[in-house]
């Protein structure tokens, strides 16, 4: 879906959202109230400028707009893949961002993302997932790195990735999946206002992420192995 | 055998914290092993390639973590995400006086591709909840496999760097970029390219990494002490003014370095007499050339 499209779905009371070379930010109506808004589109691969806009957009937010609600949009292909945004260290831009939207939410802002359309791990991590807790719309697919590059580096052949990849939850790209391991709150199929409204409403401060996992039987080790070292003990709980 | 990046991660933790201090959570004796890797027929490790624990440092008690470059890299697992978040939750609950991260990893283990990724995840926002708690955090990168990934991010979240200049930091690995972008992009065998792109020389250069230290257990050691009390000394939560002067700094970093082809021009461009020499030095002599070239630091 297209991020005119998705606003209009999102904000019947109205958005002030621009784009400018895919990087997207403004404000909406939700419930009455005023939210930002910032991310991506067109698949944007994540390079440091783009990083730091973000950033510059959601330290502006707490800066001059306390409290307001956060709304990531995500759309992108991944960290941009290039020898100067290495060479610039794009690990600290990236981290960067992931620290801004940290401090938005300990300075008391509630932060949604949503998933719209691609997510690609290195433009994800420290956007989508820096959120309280992250949503996608059914059609959205998430991936860890292209399978040619995987095959690269895990020796794995690109035709059993690929295999693996049409089913396999620990490959496979569907949001599904992610809802399973709790990596993805939920997936939102139906009224998408309505769905934005409820989750600003839940919203809270705490990483649930591996619980939901282990709810939901995407993740059956994550949580029992944070509980054991956190309790000191050495038998994980069955 | 003195060589910090020739040793494996529990030699590191043995002979880096006070002599026989080190008492690990989860050993390998609980055998909780990866229960992904089976599908693609590859070995599993009793620890998956982390051990975490606590251990004394200079006589104060910290908790620490090191990675085994040794299993697939020191790549992030399900199980092996949750001992580092584990560990991080626990500092804030027990007040620890700080966690030191002796890091060596690819980033996301791609065998273990969608949970791996989460648990990177979980594992950023459990070290920023340490710093929030005023737990500074400590990350040494000087192993042979570097820092890459989503690792390299989590290791800017710390509130220091100490690097080797052996170590790399970075997000995506040389190979990575040449197999999407081609072989005139990253050559990814041009080793002197991928140190200077990476390396703890040119990572200090840009404030990314905090201290350089020769490839000794004992220069870590040092670094690590005096990182934890400089991080507590310039305040170990973020607020919104030292993330404003970061997002400065990395503007202005753009803005000198963003037409520099390599770094060697980043390095003539900051004043270095003789960057050509840069990668010959001892680290010692480097630091002392590089005092007052280096760009402001990281928060």
């Amino acid at each position: 879906m297209n991020w005119n499209e998705l606003a209009a779905q999102l904000f019947p009371e109205g958005h002030a959202i621009t784009e400018s070379d895919s990087f997207l930010s403004g404000s909406a109506r939700v419930a009455g109230a005023d939210i930002a808004v910032v991310g991506t589109t067109d698949h944007a691969p994540i390079g440091v400028e783009i990083a730091l806009a973000q950033a510059r957009f959601v330290l502006h937010t707490v800066r001059e707009h306390p409290g307001r609600p956060i709304l990531i949009l995500v759309d992108t292909q991944g960290q941009r893949l290039r020898h100067r945004d290495e060479m610039l260290g794009i690990n600290s831009y990236m981290a960067h961002l992931g620290k801004c939207v940290d401090l938005a939410r300990r300075s008391g802002h509630k932060i949604v993302g949503l998933v719209y359309d691609q997510a690609l791990s290195g433009g994800f991590i420290t956007s989508g997932m820096m959120a309280d807790a992250c949503y996608a719309l059914p059609e959205a697919t998430i991936r860890v790195m292209g399978l040619p590059a995987m095959a690269r580096i895990t020796k794995v052949p690109e035709e059993r990735l690929t295999e693996l990849a049409a089913s396999n939850p620990v490959f496979a790209p569907g949001p599904e999946n992610y809802a399973r391991m709790g990596g993805i709150e939920a997936i939102w199929d139906a009224d998408l206002a309505a769905s934005l409204a409820k989750a600003f409403g839940d919203a809270g401060a705490a990483d649930l992420r591996s619980a939901r996992g282990l709810e939901r039987g995407g993740r059956k080790l994550a949580q029992p192995v944070i509980e054991a070292i956190v309790a000191g003990s050495d038998v994980l709980a069955s | 055998m003195n060589s910090y990046l020739e040793l494996t991660a529990r030699e590191r933790l043995a002979r880096l914290f006070d002599q026989g201090s080190f008492k690990e959570f989860l050993p390998p004796s609980a055998r909780v092993a990866s229960p992904h890797l089976g599908q693609l027929n590859a070995p599993v490790a009793f620890d998956d390639g982390v051990a975490v624990g606590r251990a004394l440092l200079d006589g104060q008690p910290v908790l620490c973590a090191a990675q085994e470059g040794g299993f697939m890299g020191g790549a992030v697992g399900e199980v092996h995400g949750a001992k580092l978040t584990g560990l991080l939750r626990r500092a804030v609950q027990e007040r620890a006086g700080a966690v030191v991260l002796l890091l060596e990893s690819g980033g996301v283990r791609l065998h273990e591709a969608n949970a791996g990724l989460i648990a990177v995840s979980e594992v950023m926002r459990a070290l920023l909840d340490a710093r929030a708690a005023g737990i500074p955090v400590v990350a040494l990168v000087g192993g042979s496999n570097g820092c890459f990934g989503g690792m390299g991010i989590v290791a800017r979240c710390a509130n220091a760097v100490v690097m080797s200049e052996e170590g790399r930091l970075a997000m995506s690995g040389p190979e990575v970029i040449e197999t999407a972008s081609g072989v005139e992009e990253f050559d990814s065998r041009d080793r002197a390219l991928v140190w200077r792109t990476t390396g703890g020389k040119h990572r200090y250069l840009m404030g990314d990494c905090h201290a350089i230290v020769p490839d000794e257990v004992q220069a870590f050691r040092a670094a690590a002490i005096d990182a934890i009390a400089h991080s507590r000394g310039a305040g170990v939560e973020l607020s919104l003014a030292t993330l404003e002067a970061e997002q400065a700094l990395l503007g202005q970093r753009i803005a000198r370095f963003g037409g520099c082809a390599d770094p060697l021009d980043a390095w003539r461009e900051l004043g270095l007499p003789d960057p050509a020499a840069v990668p010959m030095m001892e680290a010692d002599a480097f630091s002392a050339l590089a005092a007052g070239h280096t760009l402001g630091g990281a928060q």
